[in-house]
């Protein structure tokens, strides 16, 4: 593993919730992320994993310890350059789709691309067609989100998390809320990501199946990591 | 390219939310609408009030005031000065050598006109009966070129004294209680027991009784015969200047060069300017309140929409919308609210002003004092723009201030 480019690393991560009363949620995390890995975070309800990841993400911004992104160091950056870091190199997924309600699929898609500004117009448009194409979705482009099925919409919010090509892909959940079906659609489309395009992975789930067939699982308990376990051999996991 | 997402954004909440929009904006409407109609109205009754004194005052005055004798004794640091029952001198108010006092003032850079005056107490006669008023000796032609009186001549014109020692220009009071028309004669006596025979050879009707009823216009030198005075006797000089507003300024500055009283028409008229302040104070809180009002309709759209939205926000935030940028978006729906909502205010008090304006009052007034001023469609405009910006500010920093993880982990 140690082969493999680390796009992110943490040394130290704590974290306090102060409601109701004051308590240590995340200790001493330190781990790294390379790129073109498929990591899964598990852990029992209330163990860190998510708390973990929106430190991770850079929107939450109020831990201790730092974080690194492409051997940047990211904690005490301005919320702005964050906003603008997560813009270029952060995807999202979540349990719920959070697609804009007024918006055609495309147009959700489009939206993180055109904040960014990097391509015109039209240049956008093609490549959120092409993403949505690629996850199974053109024919729906046009379409609001909420005609669109649990699934569907889900794959669109994946379309939008890959439209600006992030270095990593963060998702909470991704597949908390969708049948078996789509599940297995979501997971191989994330491998397919991760090991086709060299983008990292790392998701928070529940769901050992999921877990289990990911390049590698990081299982917290109670703010702390107790095991970096790789399920599958090196052999599988082909850093680039 | 980063400032068009945010417009996208914030049209198509416009767009997909009509009836918000419109709500919002109805309430600036109406409340521009109604700033800019009781602005108007205000703005029109002062100037119709200004007109009103401007038909009978100069901007600036300049007479002999009574004086109060001097005392007796001078005052001296070790006795009280003795006044035996001060009273006002009997010397005569006439201004000396007013002629070179004229010249000297319509040679100032700041006098547009002038004019010389003659006043007397005059009793109009016809047989017995008769009329008590007042006369003033003017040249006529000067005088309505600044008081406008050819303007309310109903009969004869003003250039027919010209010359004319003993024709006479009465107000249309005097010669309906007379019954006497143009060309007819009138017996006219003043206080110091001069008569006179004069010739009508003009009537005029301002719409004010007390001018209607009791004013006439004869030459200066007749006005000096009924006094008894010389030919360099004048009881007063009026002068207009450029700029009403400033005449204050330009009275301080007369008052440096002469000894007798220079007063300005606001002192002259203080009571009904004091009015006028009062009631566009009034009118200014009044429409300001229902602005005011108004703008909350945005506030409280707005702030319900973030409220309905604060997921969207949320994956605003998270794909790297800055707090900068959520602002913006909010900021320019209001605007844009503002905007629609101010146009259609703008054009609704026009349309209240124009048919405002066609409501005819009678008697003097005419037509109700209302006009269109570009002035206060612009204030009105840059006022409902301004507080539909300040309405939709906090509920636009409220958005900025969304934490995305506290959503996410609902």
């Amino acid at each position: 593993m140690a082969s493999g480019e680390v796009i992110l690393h943490t040394k130290g991560l704590g974290k306090y919730f102060h409601q109701p009363v004051s308590f240590k949620v995340l200790d001493d995390i330190s781990f790294e992320a390379y790129r073109g890995e498929f990591l899964t975070l598990v852990g029992k309800s209330g163990s860190g994993k998510s708390t973990l990841l929106y430190c991770l993400s850079t929107m939450d911004t109020t831990y201790e310890g730092e974080l690194f992104i492409a051997g940047e160091k990211i904690t005490g950056k301005k919320a702005d350059d964050l906003a603008a870091l997560r813009n270029s190199s952060i995807g999202f997924v979540f349990q719920f789709h959070y697609l804009l309600p007024e918006f055609t699929c495309l147009k959700n898609v489009m939206i993180p691309a055109l904040k960014l500004g990097k391509y015109h117009y039209r240049e956008i448009e093609e490549r959120a067609y092409a993403k949505l194409e690629a996850l199974g979705l053109k024919d729906q482009a046009l379409k609001q989100t909420s005609k669109l099925s649990g699934g569907q919409q889900q794959r669109v919010s994946i379309a939008r998390a890959l439209i600006n090509d992030p270095a990593i892909i963060m998702c909470d959940e991704p597949t908390g809320n969708l049948d078996s079906k789509n599940t297995g659609i979501v997971f191989d489309m994330f491998m397919q990501i991760a090991h086709d395009s060299g983008q990292t992975i790392i998701a928070v789930t529940h769901d050992n199946d999921f877990a289990q067939a990911s390049d590698r699982t990081i299982e917290l308990a109670d703010g702390k990591i107790i095991s970096h376990d790789k399920i599958f051999g090196s052999s599988d996991f082909r850093p680039r | 390219m980063k400032k068009s997402v945010n417009i996208d954004i914030a049209v198509t909440h416009i767009i997909t939310r009509k009836k918000q929009t419109a709500v919002a904006a109805l309430g600036v409407t109406i409340g521009v609408a109604i700033y800019l109609f009781m602005n108007s109205l205000s703005s029109g009754f002062t100037k119709f009030s200004r007109d009103e004194i401007f038909k009978n005052n100069a901007h600036i005055k300049i007479y002999k005031d009574n004086e109060i004798c001097e005392p007796i004794m001078a005052s001296a640091a070790d006795c009280t000065a003795i006044i035996i029952n001060p009273q006002i001198t009997t010397r005569s108010n006439k201004i000396i050598n007013p002629e070179a006092l004229l010249a000297s003032v319509k040679g100032l850079p700041f006098v547009v006109n002038a004019l010389a005056q003659v006043s007397f107490d005059a009793f109009y006669n016809r047989g017995k009966a008769q009329l008590r008023g007042n006369g003033s000796g003017v040249s006529m032609v000067e005088y309505d070129a600044m008081f406008y009186i050819g303007k309310y001549m109903v009969g004869g014109s003003v250039a027919a004294l010209q010359g004319n020692l003993n024709g006479i220009i009465i107000g249309s009071g005097i010669a309906d209680k007379l019954s006497l028309g143009m060309g007819d004669n009138i017996t006219v006596s003043s206080s110091y027991g001069v008569v006179k025979i004069m010739k009508i050879v003009g009537i005029f009707k301002t719409g004010s009784s007390l001018n209607d009823n009791s004013k006439s216009y004869v030459n200066v030198s007749a006005a000096q015969q009924f006094v008894l005075q010389g030919p360099s006797y004048i009881s007063a000089i009026f002068l207009n200047t450029p700029d009403p507003d400033q005449s204050g300024k330009f009275a301080a500055q007369l008052q440096q060069l002469t000894p007798y009283k220079v007063e300005d028409w606001k002192t002259t008229n203080a009571d009904v300017l004091a009015a006028d302040k009062t009631r566009g104070a009034m009118m200014t809180a009044i429409s300001f309140s229902i602005l005011l009002v108004a703008s909350f309709g945005i506030y409280n759209i707005l702030s319900a929409t973030i409220s309905q939205k604060i997921n969207d926000i949320a994956i605003l935030k998270a794909t790297g919308f800055s707090g900068k940028d959520v602002i913006r978006i909010f900021m320019y729906e209001a605007v844009m609210m503002g905007c629609i909502g101010t146009i259609a205010g703008l054009l609704f008090g026009g349309v209240l002003i124009g048919i405002m304006s066609k409501v005819y009052m009678g008697g003097p007034v005419g037509y109700f004092p209302i006009r269109f001023e570009l002035p206060l469609f612009m204030g009105s405009m840059l006022l409902g723009l301004l507080i539909t910006c300040c309405a939709g500010f906090f509920p636009a920093r409220k958005a900025a201030a969304v934490d995305p993880v506290e959503i996410f982990r609902k």
